[in-house]
């Protein structure tokens, strides 16, 4: 069975993210980039299946700019045997990257697509889902549980009152949460070896799909920062804060 | 508090702007390489580092390992890192493929080792231990030794020691009495008693190996008797399958102001039962094979020192800039907002001291690792000579000047907390605790003085000395901007006079009057690590100068700007301080050596 993963160049979680000063967006002048952590989680997810003996084959994609290749390479020093850089340096939004992964997997023709459920510098949630609806798939997304069994998959969701187990005929898309696994680190030998693993370039044009991005950004602003919090005496006085002040109960 | 371990953009310049690592992978030893590869390795040991190392260094710190019935009790978090850097191949890195290495420069190894110290110095005691320890074996083994005990060693099975310390017997090592006894079955019994010994016990590993000097019944006096041997916790048959219990145990659990996640052990052999050794190469050559393999872990011991004080100028940098009080001294409005303690320059003044001093000391150790690639993998065979001629030279600094001005480094991030500094809430009191340590093992400050001093700078008829002063020239000429030139100057009348007074100091050492000579042997290693470290400068501004007249972005001229700005801190603060060094070599000053016990 061939597995599809997408994964997205992004930046680093452990980086502050700074504003520009004209709020076009943020500053990425030299800052660190990484693959985003719901990604590794679903490369780590192709990858055991694939030591499972369920997968056969794990083609990983991803598109942007030139750079993106170094989130393939670690894709493949993961366990991804071969990759795919879909390379443009355009803005590409939520269904503009569901329009060239479904050009993919028309080409590829996987059993099994996943994708992280977010990329954590949009928190859009959207790419997913839109993968699906134009490919004509079942959609598993939050995924804490994914079982192959036969030409289905039973895929258990995080939802807001628990989990909930949805049985999907193959192909499928499958989003990641948090709980599905914890990712390995690339290995020095898996490192190497990565290196000799076929890396296919292609663009926008080639798949056939126009990339010209539908919102426009008006303005980004950082968060207003946290107010420095009040003791209260006791449970009253709360109560009566909550009440008058917060007005939230 | 900040994630930040290593600056990547700082490493990136150093490696590959200063060093020129990229050019590695043109050497047949690394030419599966490139800088790629460089960057993946360093890329998972930073990840790692973060997540599986830093996460308990607090704790390790706060929850020291405890002596329970036998047993080490320590925290989980522990084998954790230990098992995930042995899993990634980090232990093997430098290895050759056949061995399940990955044929890693020992520049890059040294990058990524830099994270897992600045993350946590006591976890990562450990794999740097059964690294050296397994180097020794590697080295000087016997092929049976090698396949016994190496496979294990790299694949973090078994985890490794060096025990060279007693009671009695720390500097000055010839004095040790643990003995060797030949038995007819081809090993020896091993009797005595080991100090300090770290991770001599633990409860990471299925097995420990330790590498003991000993001396042989009947050997001769002093360092010319010295054996080594391997020493292994448990049994280990041809197929590297532990069995029963070695007569080597645990005495006690030594308690520390810091590094208290490493087990510092006093372990006794052949106590209770008989212990058994397997010397390693020939008798009495246990310590000159040790000192082969110092040059590495004293370059380790610097990079430690270097890189603890690395990780808490990014602690207080990061709390200069968020933590508001007071107003400038020019500000008279007293309703004006207070401003970010980053703007008083007495804060910059320290920030920019650590600075200096870390960055500084990581590019000493880089340069350190470069001159092992050298040794190892020059093309030139006379380029190989003259690399390992001129390491030998300068491990002394290597190991001492990172260690001294790394906790300098440290004690500054606690001042720019001010009260919180003090305070056990704030990380950088034990980044000083835990670099503490480093000025005193793998020999002395003082001792490395003596070495420099004593022996270093006069052996092969001071060959050494001759080639570093060919190599700094190319980096004085290669100074261009009115800046940099400056710099260079300065720097070359510093070495102009420190050569005369090493010739000086020749003098009277030839004399025989040795105990003169080297009476200020420390002021020696001050001036000599100052200049060497305002060289470390002058090649890092010579790169700035050159990067900031490239720079497309206000990012990259703000990173350039700062280098050049602490080169100028160095040059302007640092460099001077070594005129009292120059007075007091020069006079061949007296006052300790006439110094009587009698009069304190
Ligand atoms: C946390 C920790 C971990 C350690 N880990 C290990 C380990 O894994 N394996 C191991 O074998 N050892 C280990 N050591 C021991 C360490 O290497 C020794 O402590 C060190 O070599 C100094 O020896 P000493 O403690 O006996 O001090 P001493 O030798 O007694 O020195 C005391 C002072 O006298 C000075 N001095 C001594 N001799 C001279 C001289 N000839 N000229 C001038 N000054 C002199 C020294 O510089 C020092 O200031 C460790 C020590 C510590 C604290």
């Amino acid at each position: 069975m061939k597995v599809l993963v997408a994964v997205k160049r992004v930046i680093d979680y452990n980086v502050k993210v700074r504003v520009k000063p004209d709020n076009s967006g943020v500053d990425l002048a030299n800052v660190k980039m990484a693959m985003n952590p719901f990604c590794e989680i679903a490369v780590e997810e192709a990858v055991r299946l694939k030591e499972k003996g369920v997968a056969t084959e794990i083609v990983v994609v991803s598109i942007g700019p030139k750079a993106c290749q170094e989130q393939i390479r670690t894709a493949l020093a993961l366990g991804a045997d071969r990759g795919i850089h879909i390379e443009t340096d355009a803005e590409v939004q939520s269904l503009e990257a569901a329009k060239l992964l479904k050009a993919v997997v028309d080409k590829e023709e996987p059993k099994l697509v996943i994708l992280g459920k977010q990329s954590i510098d949009t928190d859009n949630n959207q790419t997913g889902q839109m993968l699906a609806a134009l490919a004509g798939m079942g959609q598993g997304t939050f995924a804490s549980e994914v079982v192959v069994d036969g030409d289905k998959v039973n895929v258990t969701r995080e939802v807001d009152g628990g989990l909930m187990t949805v049985a999907l005929n193959l192909p499928a898309v499958v989003t990641t949460d948090l709980r599905l696994n914890e990712p390995r680190y690339a290995s020095l030998p898996n490192i190497m070896k990565a290196k000799k693993k076929p890396l296919d370039t292609t663009t926008p044009a080639d798949l056939g799909v126009d990339v010209a991005v539908r919102l426009t950004t008006l303005k980004v602003e950082a968060p207003a920062t946290r107010q420095a919090g009040i003791k209260v005496a006791d449970v009253a006085e709360l109560v009566d804060k909550l009440k008058n002040e917060a007005k939230v109960i | 508090m900040t994630d930040t371990l290593i600056d990547r953009r700082d490493l990136d310049f150093q490696l590959y702007e200063v060093l020129n690592t990229a050019a590695l992978t043109q050497r047949e030893r690394f030419s599966e390489h490139s800088k790629d590869t460089f960057d993946a390795v360093i890329e998972t040991a930073d990840k790692m580092a973060k997540e599986k190392f830093a996460n308990h260094n607090s704790a390790a710190d706060k929850d020291e390992p405890k002596f329970v019935n036998g047993q080490v009790d320590m925290l989980p978090e522990v084998k954790q890192a230990f098992d995930a850097y042995a899993e990634a191949g980090f232990l093997a890195g430098r290895y050759d493929y056949e061995l399940g290495g990955m044929q890693l420069p020992e520049s890059v190894m040294a990058a990524c080792n830099g994270f897992f110290t600045a993350a946590n110095p006591g976890t990562a005691g450990y794999p740097f231990l059964t690294t050296a320890a397994a180097n020794l074996i590697r080295v000087f083994g016997s092929e049976e030794q090698k396949s016994r005990f190496l496979p294990h060693m790299l694949s973090g099975r078994y985890s490794g020691t060096m025990a060279l310390t007693e009671p009695h017997a720390g500097s000055s090592l010839a004095d040790i009495r643990t003995s060797a006894t030949p038995t007819e079955d081809g090993h020896y019994l091993i009797k005595g008693a080991k100090i300090y010994i770290s991770g001599g016990e633990q409860s990471i590993t299925e097995n420990i190996v330790h590498m003991v000097l000993a001396k042989i019944k009947g050997a001769p006096a002093g360092v010319k008797g010295i054996s080594l041997f391997i020493v292994p916790k448990f049994h280990v048959d041809e197929n590297g399958t532990s069995g029963a219990r070695n007569g080597v145990s645990l005495a006690g659990l030594i308690h520390k102001l810091g590094y208290r996640g490493t087990t510092s052990t006093a372990l006794s052999f052949g106590d209770d039962a008989p212990c058994h050794g397997y010397l390693v190469g020939e008798p009495h050559q246990g310590l000159k094979y040790m000192f082969q393999m110092m040059n590495e872990a004293r370059i380790g011991v610097g990079l430690g020192a270097a890189v603890i004080g690395y990780r808490g100028y990014m602690h207080s940098l990061a709390y200069a800039k968020d933590r508001r009080q007071g107003r400038k001294a020019s500000e008279k409005d007293p309703e004006s907002p207070q401003v970010p303690i980053i703007d008083h320059t007495d804060v910059r003044r320290m920030l920019l001291a650590q600075k200096a001093y870390s960055e500084g000391g990581l590019a000493l150790c880089l340069y350190g690792a470069r001159l092992m690639d050298d040794q190892h993998t020059h093309p030139d065979q006379q380029k190989r000579m003259e690399a390992a001629k001129l390491l030998d030279l300068l491990t002394p600094v290597i190991k001492a000047w990172p260690s001294e001005f790394g906790p300098k480094a440290n004690d500054l991030a606690i001042q720019v907390y001010g009260g919180a500094g003090y305070t056990r809430e704030y990380p950088v009191e034990q980044c000083w605790r835990d670099n503490r340590l480093n000025p005193i093992h793998e020999g002395t400050n003082g001792i490395q003085a003596l070495d420099l001093l004593g022996r270093k700078i006069w052996q092969d008829q001071s060959h050494g000395l001759q080639l570093l002063m060919q190599e700094m020239q190319v980096d004085l000429q290669a100074a261009t901007t009115a800046r940099c030139q400056q710099w260079a100057l300065s720097l070359s009348e510093t070495l102009q006079q420190a050569v005369k007074v090493t010739q000086s100091l020749g003098k009277t050492l030839m004399a025989g009057n040795v105990d003169k000579a080297l009476a200020n042997a420390s002021c020696y290693l001050h001036l000599f690590g100052h200049i060497i470290v305002a060289w470390m400068w002058l090649r890092q501004a010579n790169a700035a100068a050159k990067g900031l007249g490239a720079a497309s972005s206000d990012s990259e001229r703000n990173f350039y700007q700062g280098k050049l700005q602490a080169a100028q801190y160095f040059f302007h603060w640092e460099l001077p301080t070594v005129a009292q060094d120059l007075v007091l070599l020069r006079n061949e000053d007296e006052t300790c050596l006439n110094m009587e016990v009698d009069w304190f």
